[in-house]
């Protein structure tokens, strides 16, 4: 997949690391508060801060850098075309969230279902709410201008409950861009659907197994 | 006619040595067994199968390639690992290594730039409770001989 560089002059563009209040991060860890124990699906890749975080409030970290898998498997060639393929479809589950069903109880799934072309899109929302469990919450996010060619794809950080800390790794393009409804379509299987507004180009969305 | 000289050649890549006092697998040893070792342990070979370091650091060298289940009082990861490692005392990932498997450890450092795919356990070790109705410790003899000890 070819990655382009940031292009600083837009407001999306940004080539240094940011941070930002989050209200999906924050309802997602207030939903969970008081819980210890919990096994929580961290797929933007490990971090410090992150396994920082989320292990000092006594859960378990599953993580999985699943954009750097996607580069790996159909980075080759036509990267959404090769990810339309189904012996593509099973690859990449063969060898990416395979946990015991049932076994997590919340998902950071970022942005990255941005940059799954529909056939893959589909099983790995299908997985992962397989994978969750009922009542169990998932953080996603979705960029905001839905003409956008290219998106800055980033490395999400967990400074605290409440902020993030985004890292550039640099512009893609994405499969589709999605406005609210197509986010519900995406989700429908799903207990509840709830978007958090912000003042930046990124859409936050936490979902209710 | 001047000599010719002959073009020198180019300087190697610096490596990462083993520490030196410390037990060492170099880069082209394959092993396929059990690795049990009673003091610190430095792998920069193929190996396959088990490592035990009880009560010592583990360090797995840049070309080092692991395919094997490991446990350390600390473990620090250069290269390639595939297997599950508990580290009782802490587990340090450099940048551009790599490990696949699940980590049980008191302490974890991650550096940017480092691929980890699995899960992670902090298990902070217990201290150490003192045996009930314990005798203190017999005071030595004069000039240090020690105290005897009566049957």
């Amino acid at each position: 997949m070819p990655v382009f560089a940031q292009d600083s002059h837009s407001a999306a563009g940004r080539e240094q690391a940011f941070s930002r209040h989050s209200s999906g991060l924050e309802h997602f860890f207030t939903y969970i508060h008081g819980e210890r124990g919990l096994t929580l699906l961290d797929l933007s890749g490990a971090s410090q801060s992150n396994v920082s975080f989320i292990t000092g409030l006594g859960h378990r970290l599953y993580s999985e850098d699943l954009l750097t898998s996607l580069d790996q498997l159909f980075g080759a060639g036509d990267f959404y075309g090769n990810q339309c393929a189904p012996e593509g479809v099973e690859r990449f589950l063969a060898q990416s969230l395979n946990l015991p069903e049932g076994s997590c109880d919340g998902a950071l799934i970022w942005d990255l279902l941005e940059y799954l072309a529909p056939p893959l899109l589909k099983a790995v929302v299908d997985r992962l709410y397989r994978l969750v469990k009922p009542r169990a919450y998932l953080l996603a996010v979705f960029h905001g201008d839905e003409r956008a060619e290219r998106v800055p794809s980033y490395f999400y950080r967990i400074c605290d409950a409440h902020t993030l800390l985004l890292a550039p790794r640099g512009l893609r393009i994405p499969a589709q861009l999605f406005n609210n409804r197509a986010i519900e379509k995406l989700f429908q299987g799903f207990e509840t659907v709830k978007f958090f507004l912000t003042r930046d180009h990124l859409r936050e969305v936490v979902v209710k197994r | 006619m001047p000599p010719i000289t002959p073009t020198p050649p180019p300087p190697k890549p610096a490596e990462v040595e083993a520490p030196r006092g410390v037990a060492s697998i170099g880069k082209s040893v394959v092993i396929k067994g059990q690795i049990f070792s009673r003091e610190d342990l430095y792998l920069d070979g193929e190996i396959e199968g088990t490592v035990e370091v009880p009560e010592h650091r583990l360090t797995i060298g840049p070309h080092g390639k692991l395919q094997a289940g490991i446990k350390a009082r600390e473990v620090v990861v250069l290269g390639a690992v595939q297997g599950n490692v508990e580290a009782g005392e802490r587990i340090d990932i450099r940048k551009e290594s790599r490990l696949v498997g699940d980590i049980k450890t008191g302490r974890i450092i991650i550096e940017d730039g480092a691929y980890f795919k699995g899960s992670i356990d902090i298990v902070k070790a217990e201290p150490l409770k003192p045996v009930a109705g314990a005798r203190p410790a017999a005071p030595e003899g004069p000039a240090g001989a020690p105290a005897e000890t009566k049957l």
